[in-house]
């Protein structure tokens, strides 16, 4: 020993030893401690932490459903659902979002207008861990470098998801709507737990109408899941119930052809099939690219589609509220006739202009030299102004609005148009509640024209029209002609509200429909040239509707007025006269004349369908040849 | 009995003629078998807490691999070497504490490492595991023992100034560790009741104010986050949570080997380092942890009996230290694992992935072996 002492090993050996007694007891109680710990852990709460560790690792996801398709009468497909893949965020789970973000801006193509939208989603309010898309449509090229990347950014993920498209973009946008996005305010109104898995919502047309059966129902997926959120495999499974398959009356041939007609003017076509108020076209033109709407269009595409002129988004075949002009002038002579304001007979002359009185206000007819004497017959074959003038004063705004009422002027008459507007039918109330003016009789002469207050949808005026080829029979128009699934379509479609037009006479209908039979085949008709040449009897109604007033006197050369200041031309009609297959309403915006512009495009329309598309067995075509031959 | 015969193997001829050929080795075979079992079964595990991914394994097999080397190393050499070398290393040692202040690198706001040029990176508060015990066990074993007053005093001064310097880096596991090893051996060395009692005392008075002055913002936020883990569920106390979940979810057999799905599924952090005892928890439930316990108290208990068969004061201090050091390392880990103490960065020893800690402690069993087998024949 260092300082010599003397040691006592012995003791300090057994003072050692104590002391390792006591260590060992302590070791024990502590290792028993641990393992009583551990026994409480996985005995006594197992439960509680399988519980818990299951929580962990299994989510419960919601599978959207699949949109239901929609086809034409003839199957061909109009909207259908493509595989779009897509980055999205789950900012829950980001680790540094603007880092994230910029780092995926050097593997991907994100432009400006991507991040504007990605940060307002970012703001709005969603539900927890919802993954907010960044970029959508991603090439391979991109998939490949993303998946390189991946591992280092945690929250995010490629999506495939079915997107809404529709293959003829532009042809239908009008006629089906579009399905968007789902916005702030509809978050509110939708079923959250059915759309739990649901990003896109019908925003128009029969994609908003029949939301509920395109939709379908949502199903469920128990996953697995890491400690980051991604999905390692499906445990169970329920199915979506997918959207039904929606099949309508619309005819893409038809469809299309009504788009060519109209082609590089501003203008609406509605065609409908008297028999059952199927709307076979629905054009607006110009239109637009629906597709470019599902996924959020840009700022600066919408900017230019919403500025520019010929106001491409705006659905003038439903929305659009214009006098309908001369067009009016059949059902008014059903009016006339029905309410006794005149008679077959009756004869008037025309010197080519109205007064209410003598020395009072000149109400000029479109031909300032007159008719001469004319009885109803040749009023509507040549439009003339003076003999509904005088009816209409006859009549009077009451009898008047009570007739164009029931031919479904100044409502929204349809099953399941969505969006159609409403007209404008005017009435002593109207005008009194409107203008707090009286109704004056001037009031009734513009009425008698359709100028004036009244204004009417194109879809409005084919319904009317369809009402005159089904001699008083209505039919609401419809879009849905059938669901594919078993349920019958009665189911889906509202149900008819409107009571048939009895006349006192019912022959007062053939009368009606023989005068626009002769507009388009008599000798003076206006549209005389228009039905030129036709293997089957049409009956229409030309008019023209003036975009401004002009003063009593003054004259105006077409030339001189600026193209957008030109009249509206518009036409009504319906083909063969006698067992009308097809009603259309055609308007060209400032087209000029109704004779010269809008006629030519019915007729065109009428020979599609009824010597190409109508009846694929040919049956009408022949039984057509035959009408003629007698 | 069992224990007899593992107590009493080598023992039962070590003085006799025929020295065996273990002797010869210098090594302790119960010993050693027990840690080949310990570590290769902590292999296994440590794939599957790896997640499968065999260079860990491999990576962890080679540390292991050197470090029964550096123990084979020790445990030839003789224990009194250590005795005379204990106080240069210890010197060493402090100058080395002492650098890493100034010139040391790190990560994590933490200044561990010390990178001398043409040298390895090492860790000096690492070796002062070894170092402090020798040292104070150098120290107490010079007087008679029990110590007096004044040589506790220094016995203590010898272990709280690395302790401090190493806090101050800071590491509280390590330190912890350092400062535990180096008490034990004043507890070996037979330091009255009175003054374990009177300790105690000053400790738990002291605790506060540790709490207010010393204990930095995140040990505190460990410690808060033990007593009410729900209290930050997706920050500090996540760790917790999730193993105290992976644990639980085990059961009495386990969900099977490679079949955690909270390690697997990365819900437990740190499943192949400090947490890595919740992965065995979970695959081998609470059979796996009755086998594990078993395999370290049966270490223990043979390295606690090699303690109190040493044949000088300086041997004894230091196994029976360094054992107990060993055994704290697994009540630290487990404790932490299982919710019941806070999280401090003690691996769970020999299985948990990770290099320096696993060389000192085969260092350490390669100084127990040299004290089992460098006795001499006395009084013959």
């Amino acid at each position: 020993m260092p300082w010599g002492e003397f040691k006592d090993t012995a003791a300090e050996r057994r003072l050692f030893q104590r002391r390792t007694v006591v260590m060992l007891v302590f070791v024990v109680l502590a290792v028993g401690g641990l393992l009583a710990r551990m026994y409480q852990l996985q005995v006594v709460e197992h439960e509680v932490y399988t519980t818990l560790s299951d929580k962990n690792r299994v989510q419960v996801q919601s599978v959207p459903p699949p949109r239901g398709l929609v086809y034409d009468r003839n199957d061909a497909l109009l909207a259908e659902n493509r595989p779009v893949f897509s980055v999205t965020l789950v900012p829950e789970r980001v680790r540094g979002m603007d880092d994230t973000l910029g780092q995926l801006g050097t593997i991907l193509d994100i432009s400006e207008e991507d991040r504007e939208r990605f940060q307002r989603r970012l703001q709005e309010p969603r539900r927890p861990f919802q993954e907010i898309p960044l970029r959508y449509d991603l090439d391979e090229q991109e998939m490949a470098r993303l998946a390189v990347h991946r591992h280092e950014l945690p929250g995010v993920e490629v999506k495939a998801e079915l997107v809404r498209f529709y293959p003829h973009s532009e042809l239908t946008a009008h006629a089906l709507g579009f399905v968007g996005r789902i916005n702030r305010d509809e978050l509110q109104r939708i079923d959250p737990v059915n759309y739990a898995g649901t990003n896109y919502i019908g925003k128009s047309g029969i994609e908003r109408f029949y939301e509920e059966v395109l939709h379908g129902h949502v199903g469920y997926q128990h996953v697995e899941t890491n400690a980051r959120g991604r999905t390692l495999r499906v445990l169970e499974r329920e199915n979506p119930t997918p959207g039904e398959d929606l099949q309508l009356h619309l005819d893409l041939r038809l469809q299309q052809r009504a788009h060519e007609l109209l082609s590089g003017r501003r203008g609406a076509i509605i065609a409908i099939e008297p028999a059952t108020g199927g709307i076979l076209a629905l054009a607006s033109v110009p239109g637009f690219d629906a597709n470019k709407f599902v996924t959020g269009i840009g700022v600066s595409d919408y900017r230019e589609l919403s500025s520019s002129l010929d106001k491409p988004l705006f659905n003038r075949a439903l929305r659009g509220q214009y006098p309908p002009g001369s067009t009016v002038k059949p059902m008014l002579a059903v009016a006339a006739l029905d309410s006794g304001a005149t008679t077959r007979d009756y004869t008037m002359w025309d010197p080519g202009h109205f007064r209410l009185k003598e020395g009072g206000r000149v109400w000029r007819d479109w031909k300032r030299t007159g008719h001469g004497w004319v009885d109803l017959m040749d009023a509507v074959a040549e439009s003339c102004d003076v003999y509904f003038y005088e009816i209409a004063v006859e009549m009077g705004v009451d009898t008047m609005y009570s007739y164009l009422a029931h031919f479904g002027f100044g409502e929204d008459a349809t099953l399941d148009v969505s969006g159609a507007l409403s007209g404008l039918l005017p009435s002593r109330d109207w005008k009194r509640a409107v203008r707090n003016e009286p109704w004056y009789p001037g009031d009734s002469v513009n009425m008698g024209i359709g100028q004036g207050f009244m204004l009417a949808t194109p879809l409005q005026l084919a319904t009317a029209t369809a009402l005159i080829a089904n001699r008083g029979r209505w039919v609401e128009p419809r879009l849905l002609k059938d669901i594919k699934g078993d349920r019958p379509v009665e189911e889906f479609l509202p149900a008819e509200t409107h009571e048939p037009l009895t006349l006192k006479n019912p022959e007062d209908w053939e009368y009606v429909v023989d005068t626009m039979v002769e507009v388009m085949h008599g000798a003076k008709g206006t549209a005389r040239s228009a039905g030129r040449g036709a293997p089957y009897k049409m009956a229409g109604k030309t008019g023209t509707a003036q975009v401004f007033s002009l003063a009593e006197d003054e004259e105006y050369n077409e030339e001189e007025i600026r193209e957008r200041l030109r009249d509206h031309a518009l036409f009504v009609g319906f083909a063969p006269a006698d067992n009308p297959q097809i009603a259309v309403a055609v308007i060209v915006e400032n087209g000029g004349s109704g004779s010269g512009t809008a006629a030519p495009v019915a007729r065109a329309l009428f020979d599609s369908w009824l010597l190409e598309y109508g009846q694929a067995d040919g049956a009408l075509v022949s039984d057509i040849e035959a009408q003629v031959a007698d | 009995m069992a224990f007899k015969a593992l107590l009493d193997s080598t023992a039962s001829n070590p003085l006799g003629r025929q020295r065996s050929i273990w002797t010869a080795l210098h090594l302790d075979p119960i010993l050693l078998l027990l840690l080949i079992l310990l570590v290769s079964g902590g292999l296994f595990v440590l794939y599957s807490g790896a997640d499968r991914n065999l260079e860990v394994v491999k990576a962890q097999g080679i540390r292991l691999g050197v470090a029964f080397v550096v123990m084979l190393v020790f445990a030839q050499l003789d224990p009194s070497v250590f005795r005379r070398w204990a106080p240069w290393l210890y010197a060493v040692g402090i100058v080395a504490l002492v650098a890493v202040m100034l010139v040391g690198v790190g990560a994590k706001g933490a200044q561990r490492w010390l990178a001398i040029p043409g040298l390895p990176r090492f860790q000096p508060s690492e070796l002062m595991k070894l170092v402090v015990p020798m040292m104070a066990a150098w120290y107490l074993s010079r007087h008679f023992l029990p110590p007096r007053l004044r040589h506790v005093a220094v016995g203590l001064a010898i272990v709280l100034v690395p302790m401090v310097m190493i806090m101050q880096q800071p590491d509280l596991g390590t330190s912890l560790l350092v400062g535990l090893a180096g008490i034990f051996v004043v507890f070996f060395a037979g330091i009255s009741w009175k003054l374990i009692a009177a300790f105690v005392a000053m400790v738990s008075v002291s605790a506060p104010l540790m709490w207010f002055f010393v204990m930095r913002e995140y040990q505190k936020q460990r410690v808060l986050t033990l007593l009410d883990p729900q209290s930050d569920p997706l920050g500090a106390g996540w760790n917790i949570i999730q193993s105290k979940t992976a644990i639980g979810s085990g059961g009495i057999d386990g969900k099977g080997w490679l079949q955690g799905t909270q390690s697997h599924l990365e819900f437990l952090p740190e499943s192949h380092t400090d947490f890595i005892v919740a992965v065995l928890a979970e695959e081998f439930g609470f059979v796996g942890m009755l086998i594990l316990m078993a395999v370290y108290f049966l270490i223990i208990l043979r390295c606690l009996y090699i303690a109190a068969t040493a044949q000088d004061s300086f041997s004894r201090l230091l196994a029976g230290a360094l054992t107990m050091t060993f055994f704290i390392y697994i009540f630290v880990n487990v404790g932490m694992v299982s919710g019941l103490l806070p999280v401090v960065g003690v691996p769970l020893p020999l299985i948990s992935y990770g290099g320096t800690s696993g060389v000192t402690l085969m260092a350490a069993f390669g100084v127990l072996m040299s004290i089992h087998t460098h006795r001499r024949m006395i009084g013959a």
